[in-house]
């Protein structure tokens, strides 16, 4: 139990200033605090699959498409509540991601990688496609809808009366750590084991009796609930979904973020989705060219790659080591 | 019936530029196992290159294509040097994401230096159409057909008949060897890449005149060229020309034909091809199949 009680103060702690952080934030950066916490959803899904099983995708933004349209699509024409449409959401993109799962098996690396981008590229024209289903170019409205919370009205969740942003901070970040919880438990244990076994070597897991089959199809469609609740999400955070919402970029940002987070770790997850949500705004301040993010994201990703192969999370354990002999006082 | 020879020749006119950029990802492939996603950028930054010449240093078609060539040599041998031969003998996760890291750089670049407008680049062959038994064929496509091909046979003779061309299939097929025997192996994989640059410029400057430049312009092509080289088989040279004019003329055919499909859903078609062939016939229809010893 020792071992666990760092991680669980600092979660603890982590959660805590999640609770209080509102009191300090404007409306707008509450908003913006909401997204944050919803990449960092979709970072842990994609993280199981490529930091934890080494199973490349290029396309988890389709995966998030099917999440928002899921939820779209219920909550205007068949009057579901905004928040029950978010389980459905997971249960719909989960069993998109296990069926992709499926022919994705055979294929490895660079192949997977090259599926995944051409799925990405593909979705939106689709989603244009079938007009009648998605609302194809003009997408569907989602704002002042009845069944979006706190859309008209305040929301009163245990005596407290939100706003429609704070709500949605509330809602994203709940949702966050709750998952955060779950990913962690699935992670720590026999299936974590399997999953690793099956990035490092397929030939070795395949004879230590883990079957690449199970476990494979297992992480995409794990991988893909959780992109299917960001993608929930955000179609509730937006009020508004089209077949522009999730574009190839977003797909190739979830990379950038999962690998700036660190590969198959989930302390800097949130560290990856405040880059993907901020890094634009920062990059303003550079230039205020709309090319300027693309390049930081770049050099960033590449930089990484070459000089903090762990990210973000790799960051963590040292400045905690250097902590702990602080207080050792030697 | 007339209507169908056009579609025809219009599409091997864009399964020309496919197969063009699919080659430069099957070289790129064969040198240092590497799929580039980077490669459709790389060949529309070639293109801008291109456009300031000819439009905003008033050079002539011609002269600016063959530097804009040499420039393209040059950038793919570069790139090669600095960013993917550190990770290139590393995970397969570490080498895709240097390539993303490429195209979100690329693409930001040009935004960047050249905006986000769209431009239009003239096209060297006339516009006019010439009558061939009753059927109007553009000069266009047909001088496009005639440079992706011509291209790809220089090419082809270039690895076969020269030296370097020998260093190069030997730096690729086996680099510990080649470099027994004093092939420079990192100096001939980047020469690879310097050529996949080039075809992707060729490819870029063939594309260009019949959409607009942007910096997304080659976005879809490249998928488009994913397709082309998986479905010709991703190791063989001939294979990514011979799959990149065959899809061109299906996806034009299906666009034409079925309503269904139209304009829209070409994408998608070239996803199903990749997907299909990827599952049931990994090799491609050149390839070779590949024996995993373990």
């Amino acid at each position: 139990m020792r071992r666990l009680a760092v991680p669980v103060m600092l979660f603890g702690a982590l959660a805590v200033a999640i609770v209080l952080a509102p009191l300090f934030l404007s409306d707008f950066q509450a908003q913006q605090a909401a997204y944050v916490g919803i990449y960092a959803i979709a970072l842990i899904g994609l993280n199981v699959l490529t930091g934890y099983t080494g199973q490349i995708s290029l396309g988890h933004g389709a995966f998030m498409a099917v999440g928002g349209y899921t939820t779209a699509i219920l909550m205007t024409d068949h009057g579901v509540k905004d928040l029950w449409t978010i389980p459905i959401a997971a249960v719909v993109a989960g069993a998109a991601g296990f069926l992709f799962g499926l022919p994705a098996l055979r294929l490895t690396g660079l192949y997977l990688a090259l599926a995944t981008f051409a799925i990405a590229v593909s979705t939106p024209a689709v989603l244009k496609k079938f007009e009648g289903f998605t609302g194809g170019g003009s997408g569907k409205n989602l704002f002042g809808v009845k069944e979006l919370t706190g859309g008209i009205a305040p929301v009163h969740v245990l005596g407290w009366k939100l706003n429609f942003n704070n709500w949605l901070y509330y809602l994203c970040w709940t949702m966050a750590l709750v998952l955060y919880v779950v990913a962690w438990l699935l992670l720590r244990g026999r299936t974590g084991r399997a999953f690793r076994a099956v990035r490092d070597s397929e030939t070795a897991a395949l004879s230590s009796g883990v079957s690449l089959a199970k476990y494979k199809t297992f992480a995409f469609g794990v991988s893909a609930a959780y992109a299917g609740i960001a993608g929930s999400l955000f179609a509730i955070a937006t009020t508004y979904v089209n077949a522009d919402t999730f574009p190839v970029q977003l797909s190739i940002f979830l990379l950038v973020g999962v690998v700036v987070s660190g590969l198959g770790s989930l302390t800097g997850v949130i560290a990856g989705a405040v880059f993907i949500e901020f890094l634009p705004l920062w990059a303003q301040d550079v230039s205020k060219s709309p090319g300027a993010p693309g390049v930081i994201y770049g050099v960033i990703l590449i930089g990484v790659i070459f000089l903090l192969p762990t990210g973000a999370a790799g960051l963590l354990p040292g400045l905690l080591r250097r902590v702990a002999t602080l207080f050792r006082g030697r | 019936m007339a209507n169908f020879f056009q579609q025809v020749v219009s599409g091997l006119a864009s399964g020309g530029i496919y197969g063009a950029l699919a080659l430069a990802l099957v070289l790129i492939h064969r040198a240092t196992g590497v799929i580039n996603f980077a490669q459709g950028e790389m060949a529309t930054f070639s293109t801008y290159i291109l456009w300031t010449l000819t439009q905003n240093h008033g050079w002539p078609y011609w002269p600016a294509l063959a530097f804009t060539l040499a420039v393209s040599f040059a950038g793919g041998f570069g790139v090669h040097q600095v960013v993917v031969r550190p990770v290139e003998r590393g995970s397969v996760l570490r080498v895709v994401i240097v390539t993303i890291g490429l195209l979100l750089l690329l693409n930001g670049a040009m935004t960047w230096i050249w905006s986000g407008e769209v431009r239009s680049v003239h096209s060297p062959f006339p516009t006019r159409t010439i009558d061939v038994g009753g059927v109007a064929i553009s000069i266009q496509d047909l001088g496009t057909i005639g440079v992706s091909i011509g291209v790809v046979i220089l090419l082809g003779l270039f690895f076969r008949f020269t030296k370097v061309g020998l260093a190069l299939r030997a730096a690729a097929t086996n680099p510990a060897e080649a470099r027994l025997v004093g092939v420079r192996v990192p100096l001939m994989l980047g020469v690879g890449w310097g050529l996949a640059t080039m075809l992707g410029a060729i490819a870029g400057a063939l594309t260009a005149p019949t959409v607009f430049l942007d910096p997304n312009m080659m976005q879809a092509v490249l998928i488009y060229a994913f397709a082309a080289a998986v479905l010709g088989g991703i190791d063989s040279p001939v294979g990514a020309v011979v799959g990149g004019l065959l899809l061109g003329v299906a996806l034009n055919l299906l666009g034409t034909y079925i309503d269904f499909v139209g304009a829209d859903l070409r994408l998608p078609a070239a996803l199903a091809v990749i997907l299909a062939v990827l599952l049931f016939r990994p090799a491609g229809l050149f390839g070779q199949r590949v024996v995993r010893r373990v």
